[in-house]
């Protein structure tokens, strides 16, 4: 371990649960909070709020391409709809090991807040594989749709359908592969404050691709078969 | 990755082990709250015990009900007064995807109701 790395009493008192937290510089908690009482907020409370007010722009750009999914679902072109190509088994199994993979993502934050290097380790390897799983089930999907002629460009609603989940899917690679980036910084640099400012975003970033996949997998999927 | 495991953390008073004891009790019933509510949907997709039409009413809440469980319990929004600056970003977060989604289909449906569709020009043409 580094030794830059903060004390662990310093992590402890960190507020990982609380982005935005208005106590800023003072350690003198206040209740007025929203209003920046006791100055400039900490570079934690600065950079967690700033990726948080990015995610939420990501998620109204996902909500974009739901729109257009909503509204051209029914425009099949003859092709095949969401009966006939779903496989929900595939689909149950893909939102099992994303929520399994945000739960120990989950994991994984506890032991950074520790410091504790190994475990640290071990729960963002078993976050990345079960994200590498989701993964190939995804591309899966997408080859079986594409050999059975249901490709990306058959209908407008499978032009929106492989936009959407697509979006999803390249999320959560983009996602794996800054996960293998943390696990580097860790392995490299130990626990440092900066290092501990971008887990936090990492870990943000993971959970929400969980809370689009929620959208994603009960209106595209479990909607999309109903009779 | 039980809590027994994760209390070994070198250099930890007591404090901390208590920290990771109630994170873990935090996530553990986060995730089991989200595991019921998929199963919920999963099974509220196949049942017939449920009006078919009102099937996908049942889904699309049950979804937002698990949205709230992941913010809650893994992204720790809470309504807390040191959370003021992140609910309130998330209400307009919520707000715009509410325009975006309900305002196309709204105008879409509309627009189909009102416009004929090419395949509909098309069959006319013959």
């Amino acid at each position: 371990m580094s030794t830059d790395a903060i004390p662990a009493a310093h992590l402890r008192q960190t507020d990982v649960d609380k982005l935005g937290h208005g106590h800023g510089g003072s350690h003198r908690h206040t209740y007025a909070t929203g209003h920046s009482g006791g100055g400039p907020a900490s570079k934690r409370v600065v950079v967690g709020y700033g990726f948080w007010i990015f995610l939420l722009s990501d998620i109204i750009m996902f909500a974009a391409f739901f729109a257009a999914y909503a509204v051209l679902s029914r425009e099949l072109a003859g092709g095949p709809g969401g009966r006939e190509l779903f496989d929900l088994r595939s689909t149950a199994m893909q939102t099992g090991v994303l929520l399994a993979s945000s739960f120990t993502c989950g994991m994984a934050t506890l032991a950074v807040e520790q410091r504790n290097a190994l475990w640290t380790q071990i729960a963002l390897l078993v976050t990345g594989l079960l994200g590498a799983v989701f993964l190939v089930l995804e591309i899966r999907e997408f080859a079986s749709f594409v050999s059975r002629d249901a490709g990306p460009s058959r209908s407008a609603f499978l032009s929106s359908f492989f936009t959407l989940v697509g979006c999803h899917g390249v999320h959560v690679t983009a996602g794996l592969l800054w996960l293998g980036t943390m696990m580097a910084q860790f392995f490299a640099k130990g626990f440092r404050q900066n290092i501990g400012h971008r887990y936090l975003c990492f870990s943000l970033f993971w959970h929400t691709l969980d809370i689009i996949w929620v959208a994603l997998f009960s209106l595209v999927y479990l909607v999309g078969s109903l009779p | 990755m039980s809590p027994e495991q994760l209390d070994l953390a070198p250099g930890d008073g007591p404090d901390a082990q208590h920290r990771v004891r109630s994170g873990v009790r935090t996530y553990l019933l986060g995730l089991a709250l989200a595991v019921a509510l998929t199963a919920a949907s999963f099974w509220a997709a196949h049942t017939p015990f449920i009006y078919g039409p009102s099937v996908p009413i049942a889904i699309t809440a049950l979804a937002v009900a698990q949205m709230g469980i992941h913010l809650v319990f893994f992204l720790h929004i809470t309504s807390a007064p040191d959370n003021t600056n992140n609910i309130l970003a998330l209400a307009f977060g919520f707000l715009i995807v509410c325009i975006v989604v309900l305002g196309s289909l709204w105008i879409m449906t509309h627009l189909a109701v009102n416009v004929h569709s090419m395949h509909d020009v098309l069959q006319m043409q013959r």
